[in-house]
């Protein structure tokens, strides 16, 4: 049998480099910035204008134009082709908006208006306190269902904490990403950003699940095996199921991302992307760390294992 | 076959064309007339406003916050939004309280929606004020003492004089635009029996004094009062164009606002967005369920055809209950749906992987088959129990106004997972058994069939 679990000083290595440039990413962005993350309108409150133009605008005069009209806070984006723009800047009133797109329209034409959206303050706020209670929810939710779901196992608590370890490499590597592509391409934090994030730890939980449920079934199954051999065997197992469901999961995915509206894009990178993290670490990152727990060593997770275990 | 199998089959069939029907775009809608009871119901698919274009805005009293509002008056605004709203010819419009401050006002296709939020907006306070002997011309801003109580009262200033009112629209009964004999425009109104009273005891005590017709505390009209009017019924020229009058008219119909609102926050989405966004994401939606099925028939064979064929039942019956519910579809919902195909499908596979890790072992294929669908069944419950319980959550955090387009994906991945239950469990084992028992042998003799 492969052994799988013999490389589990790589695999922890692998999640470290991960883990780490994204905490690098929120250190820069928070010098750059003043944030670790950057915020969208939904959570700051602000304004969102998305224009087409006929042809190619610049941003700079753009910008300058929008300056003129009061608005210094603006930031100006380029989306798609050079000739559709998203504006961002302070909530303002739809009459103040169709007042800043006729200035617009007389410096570069015609455009068509997409999309318009401007958030108070209040509501800013309000936003901002729903999504907190959601993230204190969905991680209560979260560790009460995995107490209930190893109801039965030995070391239930074991299992427990390993899934929730888990689950918190999953969360901190998202925020990671999550200021990266800030950074890189300007990505801003909104809700269905936070959807997404929330979605996945949803599915990283069962993904999780089904490796363990199939570890607690072999140690039934396989008294006398070694533990570390029974790990083995039962990621062995259930790589094809996560294959085969994360293939699946993928072709969805990847359609909307290639195809589908602009507006949801980003929403299925971040889906996609953690949850080809969230199948990396539950069976790569969770069942490694339960079974150095489980081995007795815990401590010794990045020396070199003593004895070549699971060579069976 | 056992008797309940092919019950099952009889029952998946008639569900299967139920929920094809339904699901058809051009449906027929439901109409029926079974002697007294009628049904008339149309079934479509309801689309939101970031598919078809439109605009949300959310009102607010425009009252300082320790301001107790009263529900009654609340209630007053959001029912004049809404005849206000009706009055723009929006199809399918949405004006809903939200708390006690608030209203949400949803013009799917608007237009022009600058406009529509200036006519929302609108106080539309139309008084009679009583000015005294002093003429003031139209387009004077005056301050009156109706509901004066209501603004900041160290806000009025002495050197300002402050009128008194009247009458306000609320006494009004009716009004119109009709001609006068110069072929201009002019209003004419009726007021209640109440309005009438108060009318004709003002115009007998004040001949020859100015009532001033005031609209949001702006002069339109100074008329002298040269008789007492016994009747309630009058007249308000001034220059407007025919446009104005009836712009006019349609505010005094539809009544004052007993509270000035405000725009808190505004999303509008342009049609052209909305076109774009429904074509890309049913293309899309079309080549991921195609590579999905294509995939499932290639690594699973017969078994994956039958799953094919339960997951394409899974869509018509998804589709069908998102249009009878019926659930507003938004671009995040369509997302939802989509991802819970795959959901759906992920049970398939925990199943399928089973039925060949048994028949591997040397199991018959009856035996691999119904240990496959009872060994998976625990995992298959627990992630979608787990997935539940983070919809609940994101839907409730998708009730918040500035987040409600995490409802919709919450909603379709619900209700896409629990749907999946029955169709990747129920539907997938009665074929299998199906299968099985047309030919079995067969199926046993040729084991890559099976992919095993």
């Amino acid at each position: 049998m492969f052994n799988l679990m013999g490389k589990r000083r790589l695999y922890f290595l692998i999640s470290a480099v991960l883990l780490g440039v994204g905490a690098i990413a929120m250190i820069y962005s928070t010098l750059a910035f003043g944030a670790p993350l950057r915020m969208g309108i939904d959570f700051t409150s602000g304004s969102m204008i998305e224009l087409r133009f006929q042809d190619e605008v610049d941003v700079g005069t753009m910008r300058a134009i929008i300056t003129e009209a009061g608005f210094s806070d603006v930031t100006v984006q380029r989306v798609g082709g050079g000739n559709q723009v998203v504006i961002r800047t302070r909530p303002m009133e739809i009459e103040t908006k169709e007042a800043l797109r006729a200035d617009l329209e007389t410096e570069f034409g015609p455009s068509i208006e997409l999309r318009f959206e401007s958030v108070g303050p209040a509501i800013g706020r309000e936003t901002t306190r729903a999504a907190i209670t959601a993230i204190i929810a969905a991680g209560i939710a979260i560790l009460f269902f995995i107490t209930f779901a190893f109801r039965r196992v030995p070391n239930a608590f074991r299992y427990g904490v390993c899934a929730m370890i888990k689950m918190f490499h999953d969360v901190l590597f998202l925020l990671g990403f999550a200021s990266i592509m800030g950074i890189v391409a300007g990505w801003e934090m909104d809700a269905l950003y936070l959807t997404a994030m929330i979605t996945v730890l949803g599915f990283s939980v069962e993904d999780v699940i089904v490796v363990f449920d199939r570890i607690r079934e072999n140690i039934r199954r396989r008294r006398g095996e070694e533990y570390e051999t029974i790990v083995n065997r039962s990621l062995l197992e259930t790589l094809h199921r996560s294959l085969a469901t994360q293939t699946n999961a993928m072709f969805v995915m990847l359609a909307i991302i290639l195809i589908g509206g602009a507006t949801i894009r980003q929403f299925m990178i971040v889906m996609m992307v953690g949850m080809v993290v969230d199948s990396y670490s539950s069976l790569f990152f969770a069942v490694p760390l339960l079974a150095a727990w489980e081995n007795g060593d815990f401590g010794r997770l990045f020396r070199r294992p003593v004895k070549s275990a699971a060579s069976a | 076959m056992r008797q309940r199998d092919i019950r099952l089959l009889v029952l998946i069939a008639i569900v299967t064309v139920l929920a094809a029907w339904v699901s058809w775009p051009n449906n027929p809608g439901i109409r029926l007339r079974l002697g007294g009871l009628t049904i008339d119901r149309d079934i479509e698919t309801h689309l939101g406003l970031d598919l078809r274009g439109g605009m949300r805005v959310l009102l607010e009293a425009d009252l300082p916050a320790q301001h107790e509002i009263d529900p009654e008056s609340m209630r007053a605004a959001r029912n004049i939004v809404e005849s206000r709203v009706n009055a723009l010819g929006v199809t399918e419009p949405v004006v809903q309280s939200v708390g006690t401050r608030r209203i949400l006002v949803e013009l799917p296709g608007i237009e022009d929606p600058e406009a529509a939020v200036a006519t929302l907006k609108e106080t539309g306070l139309m008084e009679w004020v009583d000015t005294g002997g002093e003429f003031l011309p139209p387009g004077t801003v005056i301050q009156t003492d109706y509901l004066i109580d209501l603004t900041d009262t160290d806000a009025v200033t002495p050197t300002e004089p402050i009128y008194h009112t009247v009458l306000t629209g609320a006494h009004l009964r009716t009004a119109r635009v009709e001609f006068d004999q110069s072929g201009l425009p002019v209003i004419a109104f009726e007021l209640n029996a109440e309005g009438a009273d108060i009318f004709s005891q003002h115009t007998a005590n004040n001949v020859g004094q100015f009532l001033s017709i005031v609209l949001d505390k702006v002069i339109i009209s100074s008329p002298r009062i040269s008789t007492a009017i016994p009747d309630g019924r009058g007249q308000i020229t001034g220059q407007f164009s025919v446009d104005e009058a009836r712009s006019i008219v349609l505010q005094l119909r539809y009544g004052a606002l007993p509270i000035p609102l405000q725009v808190i926050d505004t999303q509008a989405i342009g049609p052209t967005l909305g076109e774009e966004s429904i074509d890309r994401s049913v293309r899309a939606g079309i080549v991921g369920l195609a590579a999905i099925l294509i995939f499932m028939l290639i690594y699973y064979r017969v078994p994956g055809l039958l799953a094919d064929i339960a997951l394409i039942i899974y869509a018509l019956i998804t589709l069908a209950i998102l249009k009878l519910v019926p659930v507003t579809l938004t671009l995040p919902g369509i997302a939802g749906f989509l991802l819970s195909v795959g959901v759906a499908v992920d049970a398939n596979i925990l199943i399928f992987e089973r039925m060949r890790e048994e028949l591997r072992q040397g199991n018959s294929l009856q035996r691999s088959i119904e240990t496959g669908f009872q060994r998976a069944w625990t995992s298959i419950f627990d992630s979608n129990v787990s997935t539940w319980i983070i919809c609940a959550i994101l839907w409730v955090f998708g009730n918040t106004f500035g987040a409600s387009m995490v409802k919709g994906f919450a909603i379709t991945l619900a209700l896409g997972v629990f749907v999946s239950m029955f169709t990747a469990v129920v539907v997938t084992r009665t074929f299998l058994r199906a299968a099985f028992a047309l030919g079995g042998e067969k199926l046993d003799e040729k084991r890559w069939l099976l992919a095993v």
